[in-house]
């Protein structure tokens, strides 16, 4: 049995719900914590070692879905998985954070680590199994699920303010979901089939402009509130600030994407007619979110809120470069989302490393770590440039190639969006000096140590690909540029139908 | 002989009656203690298996015995072996509940058994005179059921009350049933489906005022909004195992009831009835979902709840095709399940010789007993439609066909219903999960532990094609059978 016929994205997505039953079986004894953060680690490892199988054997020629299983599944709707060049990189992406988040919460959490490990390993197949399906009800079924894993994990592990943001964080998110899921219902009773390959094929011609207005509109509801956009980021903030370390990991590297994902995957295939009419408001809603969320970030007190406000302002980038509809703007919004998914990952994780040893996220609490911390003050400082989007680090690329499509598609967008890059250098420079400069007044800061072995190792893959990204980005740009491609060739074709269709 | 055989499609329905009596003789000429209340109680689940059984081994196509009276097709089948299930259910989850309050009697399973068969009757008419019948040996013995703890001033008062309410609406039901009878000139439904399928049927407007009347009855049977008033004070005050069967059989047998008259007795009233069905659907399920929020004794809270779920499936039979009925077969499946799963976690809140009813004590279960929490929560959630849970799939079935339909409004509205209620299960979650654990409850006993398990496995194991798609192709020909 070779790779290609075996049903390896169901290996890689239900491996980690194996490991989260074995632990869940493991005695509750004090070693039991200890097993179950072993069984964790190595099960996320394994199952990234499997899913590096999936890119080494994946064929870059080709747009077309790979992988592909397919079974009869719940009445009309059908067990179906399959990656392509936009997908196969969220799945490598989600399983390489993993294991750094299991990493990163070996001392953090003391109580209920079981239910932790397994909750986390839980949330880790229903992520793989988001970019996987390729049917709607299945698709749907994973999204919505990953609901519950996260609301323990805000609830039970998170700060003080966790009740609230927990209670938040679902509802918003379900309210957008629902109305998706009546679309999904429409477009299964008009096209006959819940079959994304094929929804993607005929869905702008089996949906009239009007109805992809409405089927737009509550797909939009549904990413829009998890991408976040402006103005229902509200949640985000609040559910990043409350959430443990490795919690806000998930939710900035790999939850946020899912909207970005869905904006590619249904959005401009399925309804091309309504996405182009629909453009200026998306592009108005990034511009607001960039321009608004940076200067709200300038503003903050509390380090992960910082962050998770920049956060809402790089995801303005992703929905400006996919709306522009060109090769390059889709090839940024892409990029942008996966170094984002590394860079914001670190961010939090370099919030967590101080977080654990003095237990405050106040900027005020800080000041001269560069002294008693000198790798902390380096690493720290490489994700702060790439969060900046200095050239040579991964955020660069990104940015700057949603830029330049947004320029060729509407130049007063890319006037007013560039303006966030030079924001985001106040915002993030602004923090960095705060808590990495300056004199090393604070008596509580005396004895703090630098990174132990265990953070370092979290954190040397993390600045690894950062740069190396920055430096060659093709590594990731020809993985993805025959479906992009593919992708922006059939909303063409469609949109010309559309309009010749109008004009007869 | 020949008559006994014609009879076969009641079989299960006789069985049950005849078991009743002569459990009746055993426990008249036993000595009167829990030791017998214990055997004709397991009697009595054995008798339900058993007529569940046969019914299994029916076959499939329609018959109508009793001269037309009665009518046997998968739909009945289906809503039967859910009916037996649920009466099963909730006499095994009784055992621990009557014998720590010393009400571990015989009268009990054989006042279950006659209403279980009240409850077959419901689903198998096919004539007003028969409907009424079925509709009255459940209620009656339900009232009983309700007062059943009765040195208990609320038990009493929820039995009276209940007794009351009922009355009312059986009276409005017959004055319904007359209606259609003098209008119709027959009360046999095959007779009144012809004369409402010409068409001046739908002109006829002592016709359609009649079903209006009868709709008002069995929306006070199913709990739907505005006749619902009864519903938290009575589930409040009933002991517990009597609420849990309140939510779960009567309440299937009542919307199977509802399903009969529209599908089997109204083709060509669609147009009229549909309105009906679409105004108590919509303020059922936010009716459900606001009023929910504020409870803190978790009786009351299921109450609204399950009026909540009657609007939800309401949907389903909005769209007045096969597939919204299909769905609405489904979705009585599944919340019978959760409910019944529900009520042994509720069951089980005991401490001591107490019950505990106030939702704040259930405090960090999670950390006292995470089995028990694990269950109920996932219990929650599915109710609120998260999926890959059943609970999710219920609410697939009941709102694909509503969109198919055309009915987008009340599709909008149900779905953010849905979203509402998501916020007191999840407060539930909260409770037991984030906050501080309070005083363990006492171990679960193996019955409550038994309905527990299967609860929890039939909600996450409904997801998988094994389970979930033959269930849903046998609610598909039982839909299909009741030609609504």
């Amino acid at each position: 049995m070779t790779v290609e016929t075996s049903p390896i994205l169901s290996i890689v997505t239900f491996l980690p719900l194996l490991g989260a039953l074995f632990i869940a079986f493991l005695p509750a004894t004090p070693g039991g914590d200890r097993n179950a953060r072993h069984t964790a680690l190595y099960t996320t490892i394994f199952t990234f070692a499997i899913s590096l199988l999936i890119w080494i054997n994946f064929d870059t020629r080709t747009p077309d879905f790979q992988f592909v299983e397919d079974v009869a599944w719940i009445g009309p709707f059908r067990y179906k998985m399959g990656v392509d060049g936009i997908s196969m990189l969220f799945v490598i992406l989600t399983t390489f954070l993993m294991p750094l988040c299991i990493l990163a919460s070996w001392e953090s959490v003391t109580k209920r680590v079981k239910e932790y490990m397994i909750a986390f390993l839980v949330l880790e197949t229903l992520m793989i199994g988001v970019f996987c399906a390729l049917d709607l009800m299945l698709f749907y079924l994973f999204f919505e699920a990953g609901l519950i894993p996260m609301f323990l994990i805000i609830g039970v592990w998170g700060g003080n303010r966790r009740v609230y943001a927990s209670f938040k964080f679902f509802l918003y998110t379900l309210l957008g979901s629902v109305l998706m899921l009546l679309a999904m219902f429409a477009m299964a009773t008009t096209a006959g089939t819940t079959d994304i390959p094929t929804l993607i094929q005929v869905g702008s011609t089996k949906f009239s402009p009007d109805m992809q207005w409405w089927l737009w509109l509550a797909f939009f509801a549904s990413f829009a509130v998890k991408m976040p956009m402006w103005p229902v980021h509200t949640w985000l903030p609040d559910a990043h600030v409350e959430a443990p370390t490795a919690g806000s990991v998930i939710l900035a590297g790999i939850l946020l994407k899912m909207g970005g994902y869905g904006f590619l995957r249904f959005s401009l295939p399925m309804f091309p007619a309504a996405s182009m009419d629909l453009a200026p408001f998306v592009f108005t809603l990034s511009v607001i979110a960039i321009v608004y969320t940076s200067l709200v970030a300038l503003a903050q007190q509390d380090i992960k809120k910082l962050i998770a406000y920049s956060s809402v302002a790089h995801m303005g980038f992703v929905t400006m470069g996919i709306f522009t509809f060109q090769q390059q703007g889709i090839d940024g919004a892409i990029f942008q989302m996966l170094s984002h998914g590394i860079v914001s990952a670190a961010l939090f994780l370099c919030v967590g490393i101080v977080y654990d040893r003095m237990h405050t996220r106040e900027i005020a609490a800080y000041g001269g770590l560069a002294d008693r911390m000198p790798v902390y003050a380096a690493v720290f400082m490489v994700f702060t440039m790439a969060n900046v989007g200095l050239p040579g680090t991964s955020g660069f690329v990104g940015e700057f190639l949603t830029l330049l499509s947004a320029f060729k598609a509407n130049t007063w967008v890319a006037f007013f969006a560039t303006t966030g890059v030079i924001l985001s250098a106040a915002y993030a420079l602004y923090l960095y000096r705060r808590v990495v400069f300056g004199a090393l007044e604070k008596p509580s800061l005396k004895a703090i140590a630098d990174m132990n072995s265990r953070e370092i190792a979290i954190m040397a893959p993390l600045v690894i690909l950062t740069i190396l990204l920055g430096f060659y980005p093709a590594l990731l740009l020809d993985v993805m540029a025959v479906s992009v491609k593919q992708l922006v060739m059939n909303f063409e074709t469609a949109l010309a139908q559309s309009t010749a269709a109008v004009a007869q | 002989m020949q008559i006994l055989l014609s009879y076969a499609p009641a079989y299960p329905e006789m069985l049950l009656a005849v078991g009743a009596m002569v459990l009746l003789m055993i426990g008249a000429f036993s000595d009167d203690n829990a030791h017998t209340g214990a055997f004709v109680s397991w009697l009595a689940v054995a008798l339900m298996l058993a007529a569940g059984g046969l019914i299994l081994m029916q076959p499939e196509g329609t018959q109508h015995p009793f001269e037309q009276a009665f009518v046997v097709d998968q739909f009945a089948r289906f809503m039967k072996l859910l009916i037996l299930g649920g009466s099963a259910v909730a006499m095994i989850l009784s055992f621990d509940f009557l014998r720590n309050k010393g009400l571990l009697k015989f009268e009990y399973p054989i006042l279950l058994m006659l209403a279980t068969i009240g409850m077959m009757m419901m689903v198998s008419a096919n004539d007003l005179i028969s409907l009424y019948l079925g509709l009255e040996l459940q209620s009656l013995s339900l009232y009983v059921l309700a007062s059943f703890q009765r040195e208990n001033v609320r038990s009493s008062e929820a039995g009276l009350k209940y007794f009351v309410l009922g009355a009312l609406s059986s009276g409005m039901l017959l004055y319904g049933a007359s209606l259609v009878y003098g209008f119709a000139g027959t009360t046999g439904f095959s007779e009144i489906a012809n004369v409402a399928k010409v068409q001046s049927g739908a002109a006829n407007i002592g016709l359609i005022v009649g079903l209006v009347f009868m709709l008002v009855g069995l929306a006070f049977k199913i709990s739907a909004v505005p006749f619902h008033m009864w519903t938290p004070d009575v589930y409040q005050g009933a002991p517990t195992p009597v609420t849990a069967l309140f939510a779960a059989a009567p309440k299937l047998a009542a919307m199977g009831l509802l399903m009969r008259v529209l599908g089997g007795a109204c083709p060509g009233l669609e147009q009229q009835w549909q309105q009906v069905i679409w105004f108590i659907a919509i303020a059922s399920m936010l009716l459900g979902a606001f009023a929910a929020i504020g409870q803190t004794n978790i009786k009351r809270l299921m109450a609204y709840s399950s009026i909540g779920h009657v609007g939800f499936a309401l949907v389903g039979l909005a769209a007045g095709t096969q597939e919204g009925a299909q769905g609405v077969l489904v979705y009585l499946l599944i919340y019978l399940v959760m409910t019944l799963g529900t009520f042994a976690c509720i069951l089980a809140m005991r401490r001591g010789d107490e019950m505990i009813e106030d939702i704040d004590q259930l405090a960090g279960l999670a950390q006292n007993n995470l089995m028990m929490a694990f269950i109920l929560g996932m219990l929650m959630f599915s109710l609120a439609g998260i999926p890959p849970l059943a609970g999710f799939w219920a609410k697939v079935y009941v709102f694909w066909p509503a969109v198919q339909a055309g009915l987008y409004p009340l599709a909008v509205i149900g779905v953010i219903a849905s979203v509402i209620g998501a916020y007191y299960y999840l407060r539930i979650v909260k409770i037991m999960f984030f906050d501080e654990p309070r005083e363990k409850f006492v171990p679960i006993s193996a019955n409550l532990g038994f309905v527990m398990g299967a609860a929890l496995i039939f909600i996450f194991a409904f997801a998988l094609p094994q389970l979930g798609g033959p269930i849903i192709d046998a609610a598909s020909a039982a839909a299909k059978s009741l030609r609504l």
